[in-house]
């Protein structure tokens, strides 16, 4: 079987794996958000850059190759992952405390993973629309970070289209696919992928907001890396 | 609105491909894309609503909210702020009636800027409507204001407003020789068109756009993929603020141009080829589909090229107003009516491009170099220039000099024999290769324009000891934020956190630390961003951090950061109120 390095550990993967895909299947972590095992790698959030025989690389789009050598868990790379993290608070407005997603949040729990400990860069403080239109589902602008999954969830798990990423720069925006611009006037179902998919809490299901108090959710007990690599050891 | 979408339908001939074509057409009719348009064009191409409004907010030429019916766009290029483009808006906007970035109440017309149009030879410049207006002045802003005011169509506008000049100002081994029209095709028929590629190959051609790729491997990469249909693409989206090489190339030498598309299409087995064209040099679009025309006519396009059996065509795209589009996989998805974001690589275009078939994407310059070489030979080729940068170069030299133009150079030329040339005094640094590229300052002038020493696509911007260089930084800094196609975290925050620190420092309201910041903010997008855009974004700062450092620290307020209340007295009555008064109740003033 072919192989490369992660920080020095021999890993090996098959043909066709990406260096995420390759790394998660011998149980290393490497931070990432816009990625999820079974969708199509996007390559935006950057945050699991790797360097890659000297060259930084996006773990979730880069094939495997014999011989790799990787590096991940440098300083240098976690330091930068967390200001990268601090663009995406700063970007959007992320309030947790007043979050029903608090504690379930993957860019919460990343922020808690790589150390985050301020904001760091100055808010943006962004005007984003709430679209609560829809009887079962919300939509809270505020909280997108442009990762792509709810788009991919859509076309690819649930053979529609309501999602659509667009606008350029910082004034980036999710866009749905109807008529009015409206959740409700989509053909979105509560049950399918792209409903559940949202990384933060910028999608989120009406009526089941506080099921699980808070202190009782995933990332309150366990960091995101355990929670990566048993999701997808357990598949 | 029906009979119009149906026959701007018509026109695509229903292709999703060419969905900026349409929007083209939609908002020149409507001055805007309106909501029913979209509705309309996504039942009949079969696409999704979000594709057309994620199109629609991706250019700039496209707007969701009307604009004038002469819609005005100022070119705002460090090159036409030189030229006094602040003062001519000012009197633009009293003559109109009008704020930069409004549309009249009257809905006659709107204004706003633009990036770069690739006039700065002849600046200020300005876009009516798409059409580009040179030289602007006191004296035909009086002219334009008029003509608008007494709502002329364009069409009846006097020509000379939109007289383009070439000034070719200096030519070498390409320009002084052009080849004959179909020498090209004739010169690789005889050859045969494996030995066309070795002479390409022997010539040693680097990509003109500036990466430098090597253009015969790119080929050959091409035409080793198995695959039924590949493609030949023409970059022609010269975005790079200060370069207009391409819009003089096109409008000379296109035929040379179109030339090397056909040899290359023969050699990597393509059928289709296209010239992206940007949307700024819409004026040379009917000349050029005349062009291609005439080369229908005569037999050197279509089905039986030179009576050789060999099927190739080229159409032109039009860009609308996206500088990213430069970038190779952005353009190809620019082609296929999507937002130009650049794809993620491997796969690159050569296996992997226009509609996941092999592709071929090469500078406007690179296609006039390689019809060259298959008539003269590589050798011809390789013997100009330096070991490791073969040829010529064409550059654009704007800002101040006294004859901006387009100059051809054998690389190894060095920028004080260039500036020399076009008449350039007192300078302060010249900027190579645009705002991606490099300021380099007078102590550097003995460089050479070189693959291996300063890489270019051509742009060469002169600055003189009248010039500001943080102006200089924050124009090109504006620039890449408002050019960010907002993919990727590190561009898409990064290039607008950059603008708001460098405009701190250059407003005045940087204290200690705020250097070191801009320093870290473009490390981030150097090292980490998706394509070349945002690893260039912060070149503008480096740059000129690295030579200029002092320049920065001058503008830093002297603050110590001393609290102005001592920290560890004011927690005194809560001290007393826990009756406390361990060292762990005390707090330490911050050291500094």
């Amino acid at each position: 079987m072919a192989s490369l390095t992660i920080d020095g550990q021999r890993i090996e993967f098959s043909e066709g794996q990406t260096i995420i895909e390759a790394a998660t299947a011998a149980g290393v972590y490497i931070p990432h958000l816009c990625h999820k095992p079974g969708y199509t790698p996007h390559g935006s959030c950057k945050l699991c850059t790797v360097n890659v025989n000297g060259r930084n690389c996006s773990a979730c789009t880069f094939p495997a190759a014999e011989g790799q050598a990787v590096l991940n868990n440098t300083e240098q790379l976690k330091q930068d992952r967390r200001k990268i993290t601090q663009m995406l608070f700063v970007e959007g407005n992320h309030l947790c405390p007043s979050c029903e997603k608090s504690g379930n949040c993957q860019l919460q729990a990343v922020g808690y993973q790589l150390n985050m400990l301020d904001n760091h860069f100055p808010h943006f403080y962004p005007h984003r629309a709430v679209d609560a239109s829809h009887p079962e589902i919300l939509i809270d602008h505020n909280r997108c970070i442009f990762c792509n999954l709810c788009v991919r969830a859509s076309r690819e798990k649930d053979g529609k289209n309501v999602f659509g990423i667009s606008g350029r720069g910082i004034n980036k925006r999710l866009i749905i696919n109807s008529a009015t611009g409206q959740l409700k006037d989509s053909d979105i179902d509560v049950n399918d992928s792209a409903a559940h998919i949202c990384p933060t809490g910028a999608i989120l299901i009406k009526h089941t907001a506080y099921q699980a108090p808070i202190g009782e959710r995933i990332y309150d007990h366990h960091s995101i890396d355990e929670v990566a690599l048993e999701q997808e050891h357990g598949k | 609105m029906k009979n119009f979408m149906q026959a701007a339908l018509t026109e695509i001939a229903y292709q999703p491909q060419r969905l900026l074509e349409i929007l083209r057409k939609i908002q020149q009719q409507y001055q805007h894309i309106p909501p029913q348009a979209i509705d309309y064009l996504a039942d009949e191409l079969k696409i999704p609503i979000t594709q057309i409004v994620a199109v629609a907010e991706f250019y700039s030429f496209f707007h969701l909210t009307p604009q004038g019916h002469y819609q005005i766009l100022l070119s705002d290029s460090i090159t036409d702020r030189m030229l006094g483009k602040a003062d001519l808006t000012t009197y633009l906007e009293q003559k109109l009636q009008l704020k930069l970035g409004q549309v009249r109440a009257d809905g006659l017309v709107s204004l706003n800027n633009t990036s770069c149009t690739g006039l700065c030879d002849q600046g200020p410049a300005a876009l009516i409507n798409g059409y580009a207006l040179p030289n602007l002045s006191y004296a035909s802003i009086d002219a334009i204001t008029a003509l608008i005011e007494a709502q002329k169509p364009i069409s009846e506008w006097p020509p000379e407003l939109f007289s383009v000049a070439d000034q070719i100002c200096k030519v070498d081994l390409l320009l002084s020789a052009p080849i004959e029209k179909s020498t090209g095709l004739y010169a690789m028929f005889a050859k045969g068109l494996t030995a066309s590629l070795a002479e390409i190959d022997l010539s040693d051609l680097r990509g003109r756009g500036g990466a430098g790729f090597k253009t015969a491997q790119k080929w050959q990469f091409c035409a080793e993929e198995t695959s039924q249909q590949r493609y030949v693409v023409c970059n022609a989206d010269e975005g790079e603020p200060g370069t207009f090489k391409d819009r003089v190339l096109l409008h000379r030498y296109a035929d040379q141009v179109f030339e090397g598309m056909t040899i290359c299409a023969a050699i990597i087995g393509a059928q289709q080829g296209f010239l992206y064209l940007r949307g700024e040099y819409l004026y040379l679009y009917q000349q050029l589909n005349a062009v291609l025309q005439q080369r229908r006519d005569e037999g050197l396009l279509g089905d039986n090229i030179v009576n050789q059996g060999l099927a190739f065509d080229i159409e032109i795209r039009l860009g609308a107003g996206a500088y990213i589009c430069g970038e190779e996989s952005a353009l190809i998805e620019s082609l296929e009516g999507k937002p130009g974001i650049p794809r993620n690589r491997p796969p690159y275009p050569v296996s992997c491009g226009y509609l996941n078939q092999p592709t071929v994407v090469n500078n406007v310059e690179t296609f006039l170099a390689a019809a060259a070489i298959v008539v003269n030979g590589g050798a011809w080729f390789a013997n100009v220039g330096t070991e490791k940068s073969a040829g010529s170069k064409i550059l654009s030299i704007s800002g101040d000099c006294e004859k901006p133009g387009i100059y051809e150079y054998p690389f190894g030329t060095s920028i004080a024999q260039i500036l020399n040339d076009c008449g350039a005094k007192n300078v302060l640094g010249v900027q190579i290769g645009g705002p991606s590229g490099c300021f380099i300052s007078n102590q550097e002038f003995d460089r050479q324009i070189a693959f291996e020493d300063l890489a270019t696509g051509g742009s060469f911007i002169v600055f003189n000891q009248q010039r500001k260089i943080l102006d200089i930084v924050q124009n090109f800094t504006d620039f890449f934020a408002h050019e960010s196609c907002g993919f990727c975290t590190p561009c898409r925050v990064g290039t607008s956190l950059l603008k708001k620190q460098l405009d701190k420092i250059a407003n005045g309201h940087g204290s200690a630390g705020d250097v070191v910041e801009l320093d870290a903010i473009s490390q981030l997008l150097k090292n980490y961003s998706h394509c070349g855009l945002g690893q260039t974004a912060a070149n503008p700062v480096l740059t000129t951090l690295q030579r200029y450092p002092e320049l920065y620290q001058q503008q830093l307020k002297n603050i110590s950061y001393e609290p102005g209340f001592d920290l560890d007295a004011a927690l005194e009555t809560a001290r007393q109120l826990a009756h406390r008064n361990d060292a762990a109740a005390h707090l330490q003033q911050v050291e500094e």
